[in-house]
């Protein structure tokens, strides 16, 4: 059992024990949700972990930190920043592959830039933003995030 | 057919998997079973921690309305404005552009240009389910450095745009929906 799961575990019995001696109706009807939303990503998950164990399997730790690991330099972080920035993965998906490439030798700073684009910066939503914010604003926002993004990847590599 | 793939995707794919798998162990087929090592632990590396992720967003999702906290935005501002609309973005869920039909209505509500901003750069990476998902896979350190890095360069890009819309005509509109939303 990781460390992780310990304190996921804790915190949820912590949580629903005050929940439930506060308000039990309402702490049923939390756990219903919370189930609700677990079951709706179940099924995408186990697809997700497939995928990843197929990666894992077909790229060997040596080419994954050749390319996205410490020694990776430039080319790496950009690669990085401009795959995050265009392509559009839900979290829930990205962390897994995010967790494996570590694993297999990527440095923080490549997978933390590819993360925060990822988050930040929107280029296949930015028809969608501009409808809402404006042509002028949505791309000020997004350049702006995107230096926001890089710099945290850049700082997350310094401190890790 | 391509209707029952839209449909059944998921456990099409998942279905093949445990059917090659299977495959793989009669006939010993050695990188399917590596493939299934592979699989397992990560499997257990989710379900671990994942179900009691989502009793505790259940829970958030019960005893912090967001409607309420909406209510308030407009009316609050400085420190305690900017809170609230972090607080408000760090209840949502899903990918950012679902955060751009909320930052319309709270620019229905009178928030500020700089909260609405602070909002979506929360919405885009302080939502719990998000940051708790991070954890499990990254550990509490790198969510801990990323979201401290984050957050006051979320606020200064509020500032930022702010100060760049302050003599410029800017509004939100409805994404061309034409859809009425109470204020």
């Amino acid at each position: 059992m990781s460390n992780n799961a310990i304190i996921f575990i804790t915190l949820c019995v912590v949580l629903s024990a005050v929940s439930f001696v506060l308000d039990r109706r309402k702490t049923a009807e939390g756990f219903k949700r919370g189930w609700k939303m677990f079951k709706n990503v179940l099924l995408p998950f186990l697809n997700i972990l497939i995928l990843v164990s197929l990666l894992l399997y077909f790229l060997p730790p040596s080419i994954i930190s050749r390319y996205l690991g410490a020694g990776s330099g430039v080319a790496g972080f950009l690669a990085a920043a401009l795959i995050g920035s265009i392509t559009l993965i839900p979290a829930f998906i990205s962390y897994p592959i995010a967790a494996g490439l570590i694993q297999q030798g990527a440095s923080y700073a490549v997978v933390a830039t590819f993360m925060t684009t990822l988050m930040m910066v929107g280029v296949v939503t930015l028809p969608l933003e501009i409808k809402y914010l404006g042509r002028r604003v949505a791309i000020v926002r997004n350049v702006l995030n995107f230096v926001a993004a890089v710099t945290i990847g850049l700082v997350i590599g310094l401190i890790l | 057919m391509k209707g029952f793939f839209k449909k059944h995707g998921n456990y099409v794919w998942v279905a093949a998997f445990a059917l090659l798998t299977v495959l793989s162990f009669i006939v010993g087929f050695n990188p399917g079973k590596a493939v299934f090592t592979h699989f397992t632990r990560s499997f257990i590396e989710m379900i671990a921690f994942v179900p009691f992720l989502f009793i505790i967003v259940g829970l958030f999702d019960v005893w912090v309305p967001k409607e309420r906290i909406q209510r308030h935005i407009g009316q609050e501002s400085g420190i305690k404005g900017m809170a609230l609309v972090v607080l408000l973005a760090m209840l949502q869920a899903g990918p950012l552009y679902g955060a751009f039909p909320v930052a319309y209505l709270l620019y229905r509500k009178g928030a500020s240009i700089r909260n609405i901003f602070i909002y979506l750069g929360a919405f885009s990476s302080m939502k719990i389910p998000m940051i708790g998902v991070e954890i499990g896979y990254l550990g509490i350190a790198f969510s801990l450095a990323r979201t401290l890095v984050s957050l006051p360069l979320f606020i200064g890009i509020g500032y930022l745009m702010e100060w760049y819309l302050k003599n410029r005509r800017f509004e939100v509109s409805d994404g061309g929906k034409g859809k009425e939303v109470t204020p």
